[in-house]
């Protein structure tokens, strides 16, 4: 069964159309990225997956693991499994990095009905996720973000989806302002986490974060479809010849 | 019946209060004892004349524009017996002790309906010199600390609720710390309501620390009654020279009593004076916070953090006076308002002429959770000197929304999420308590109150 299904979805935000049909399906353990000049639409399709709520869906509908994803709550969906890397990450003044991640685990491990980790458990599995995306340690000292560069915020995304663990991962935009060594850090710690039950579905804009992580399939979105898939080469062809080479194929069909 | 004819029949019960409590004026330079206690002689003068003022200054109605928010007149149509002693039910060692604070070691000072009550007061060991009781003692114990201090500060010529405290004043919080003397343990002052009638209490409290002492006080109210209560409290600070002091007013007494706390705080060379006034509940509760640091390089910090729900009014008002130069003040408010509640903030900074090189920040931030909940921000700055750096600020606003879909994103309830958040933004405020027994204790209560 496929864990990510979308079918013909349109969405809109007040009353400017911009998911106009869009069709994915995602398998276990599958690493689709989704390419796409600005505007395409990439970030509002992983708005709505995550259940974003100034998104109104006017069409079509999306099945996660055979259950109708948009029917549940931004909080369900991830206790579900569904994990949004976002592309600006929140910077949360006050609310503690420890406190923050003690809850949102104990949350998901209460609804699958696991009991909550020791404290100690806790801070060995925190040290060794942070670890995993070169996270310095220092950080879970302070608040959520606040402060943090970049691509210590970007890595904290990766961080968090290594400690909570999701079935469905959604990167939106993870790359943009990283530069080559973070980017590596940062695709090292998600193929890391590349598992037969896990699938990734990665938004990205260039092509350079596929050199590291090598998705199963890509992508192209151009004004709210998908306009074209293929394997990992569709990337490097969309590198060299733009994105002007979609949309005048597409266009002239 | 119009709103004047209310307010004149307000007033006329107070006169009629004090005709009844004070008697005949007295004779020339005769004191007059006053429940039992030691003649007064230091408060004694101003009383009558002080009640004068207040008769022709009146329960300050809502045509004030100092008072436009909060409803003063409308909390005293209840019905309040003016207390002036009188019997007073024993709140027993069990009630007094859960007012007290988990893990803090402390000189508990209790007062039981604005009156020291020694029987359940804790006070212990004191530095020599250094006296903590009822102010009605020290009258007799410390009247030369009376006749210099008492009155000097808080101005019933001015002020009405501060004319009616004076009219009254009989007893309170009393302490004085003489020079170079530092008092580790903080003071904890836990006013006790008890009483099976509506009173208005006048609890005066006069704290003077000498030059170069060091204290640290906090004061909560626990209310054992089943009755409503109005507070007309009346506190005079005196600061001496390099004397570092820090109050903490916790207002918690329960939606039924109405509280207007006024703190007059003078500050001599070189001192350092940290307020924190934190407010949960109440019927109305307005504080005024009057700051005069009337000499160079004197520090002034005040923080307050007001989180009514229901129909609770909290008007902050808050007055730093810089007359003199090279002073720096800051001033952080902020609140969270739910259901119908409203706030108020009034901060007024004034920098006089001939003080320069002030440095005077001042800040309110409120969140509001509802949309009845309602919310008055007035920061004011006055500035005479030229060569200053002040800043002042107020936002009023919801939460962030990205920051409550982050976190839900994460797996917690709105619920959760929101309450994640207004307590961080009151962490911001309790971080800055540096008694932990106490920053404990009201961080417990802020996570109750949200529901995390």
């Amino acid at each position: 069964m496929a864990i990510l299904q979308i079918n013909n979805l349109h969405a809109r935000i007040e009353e400017q159309n911009i998911l106009k049909g869009v069709d994915l399906t995602v398998a276990a353990g599958e690493v689709h990225a989704i390419m796409g000049p600005n505007g395409s639409g990439k970030s509002t399709l992983a708005s709505v997956l995550a259940g974003r709520e100034e998104f109104e869906v006017t069409d079509g509908n999306v099945l996660y693991e055979g259950q109708d994803l948009l029917e549940m709550e931004p909080d369900e969906r991830a206790l579900e499994g569904v994990f949004l890397a976002f592309q600006y990450p929140v910077e949360l003044p006050g609310v503690s990095m420890n406190n923050f991640l003690r809850q949102a685990l104990n949350q998901q491990r209460e609804y699958r009905g696991e009991e909550p980790l020791s404290a100690g458990a806790f801070l060995k599995r925190m040290k060794q996720c942070a670890a995993f995306v070169d996270l310095d340690p220092q950080l879970m000292s302070r608040a959520v973000n606040d402060g943090f560069s970049g691509g210590e915020k970007k890595r904290n995304e990766i961080f968090q989806l290594a400690m909570l663990e999701p079935r469905l991962a959604i990167l939106d935009e993870t790359d943009s302002g990283l530069d080559i060594d973070a980017l590596r850090t940062v695709a090292d710690g998600v193929n890391a986490l590349r598992r037969n039950d896990r699938s990734f579905v990665v938004i990205t804009h260039y092509q350079r974060l596929l050199d590291y992580i090598i998705p199963d399939a890509v992508h192209v979105m151009v004004d709210g479809r998908i306009v074209r898939s293929g394997g990992k080469e569709l990337a490097l062809d969309l590198e060299e010849k733009g994105y002007d080479w979609i949309r005048e194929e597409t266009v002239a069909v | 019946m119009s709103n004047s004819d209310k307010t004149t029949s307000l007033e006329a019960s107070f006169v009629d209060a004090f005709e009844a409590y004070a008697g005949k004026p007295p004779p020339a330079n005769a004191p007059m004892p006053v429940n039992g206690l030691a003649p007064l002689n230091a408060m004694q003068g101003f009383r009558r004349q002080a009640m004068e003022r207040f008769r022709e200054l009146g329960i300050p109605s809502r045509k004030n524009e100092a008072w436009k928010y909060t409803h003063i007149p409308e909390a005293l149509a209840r019905g309040f017996a003016v207390f002036t002693g009188g019997s007073i039910p024993d709140p027993g060692a069990a009630e007094t002790a859960q007012c007290a604070l988990a893990g803090l070691d402390a000189h508990i000072v209790v007062l039981v309906n604005g009156r020291f009550a020694s029987e359940h007061s804790l006070i212990g060991n004191l530095p020599e010199g250094v006296a903590i009781g009822g102010l009605g003692t020290a009258a007799s114990t410390h009247p030369d600390i009376l006749r210099n201090h008492f009155g000097r500060y808080a101005s019933w010529e001015e002020e009405s609720f501060t004319a009616l405290n004076t009219a009254f004043a009989s007893d309170g919080l009393f302490v004085y710390v003489p020079k170079g003397k530092v008092i580790e343990k903080p003071i904890h002052v836990i006013n006790l309501q008890k009483t099976n009638e509506r009173l208005f209490l006048q609890p005066r409290h006069l704290l003077v620390f000498e030059g170069n002492t060091q204290a640290k006080i906090i004061d909560t109210s626990c209310a054992l009654t089943g009755d409503a209560t109005f507070t007309n409290a009346v506190t005079e600070t005196f600061v001496g020279e390099r004397a570092m002091v820090e109050m903490y007013l916790v207002q918690d007494p329960g939606n039924d009593h109405a509280v207007v706390s006024t703190t007059h705080v003078y500050q001599d060379a070189a001192s350092t004076f940290t307020a924190a006034t934190v407010t949960f509940t109440g019927a109305v509760v307005r504080n005024n916070l009057n700051v005069l640091p009337n000499a160079p390089h004197c520090e002034t910090h005040l923080y307050g953090l007001f989180l009514p729900s229901g129909a609770t009014q909290v008007d902050n008002r808050t007055l730093v006076d810089h007359a003199q130069p090279d002073c720096v003040s800051n001033e952080l408010y902020k609140g969270v308002l739910n259901d119908r509640a409203s706030g108020v903030f009034n901060g007024k900074v004034f920098v006089r002429q001939d003080a320069q090189r002030i440095n005077a920040f001042q800040e309110n931030k409120t969140i509001v959770l509802t949309n009845e909940a309602t919310m008055n921000a007035k920061p004011e700055l006055e500035i005479y000197a030229d060569d200053v750096k002040c800043s002042h600020g107020a936002t009023t606003g919801q939460l962030d929304p990205e920051a409550l879909f982050y976190l839900r994103s994460r797996g917690m309830t709105k619920q959760q999420a929101q309450g994640m958040l207004l307590h961080a933004f009151a962490g911001d405020i309790l971080n800055r308590i540096s008694i932990e027994p106490l920053r404990r204790m009201l961080d417990e209560r802020v996570t109750r109150l949200f529901g995390e």
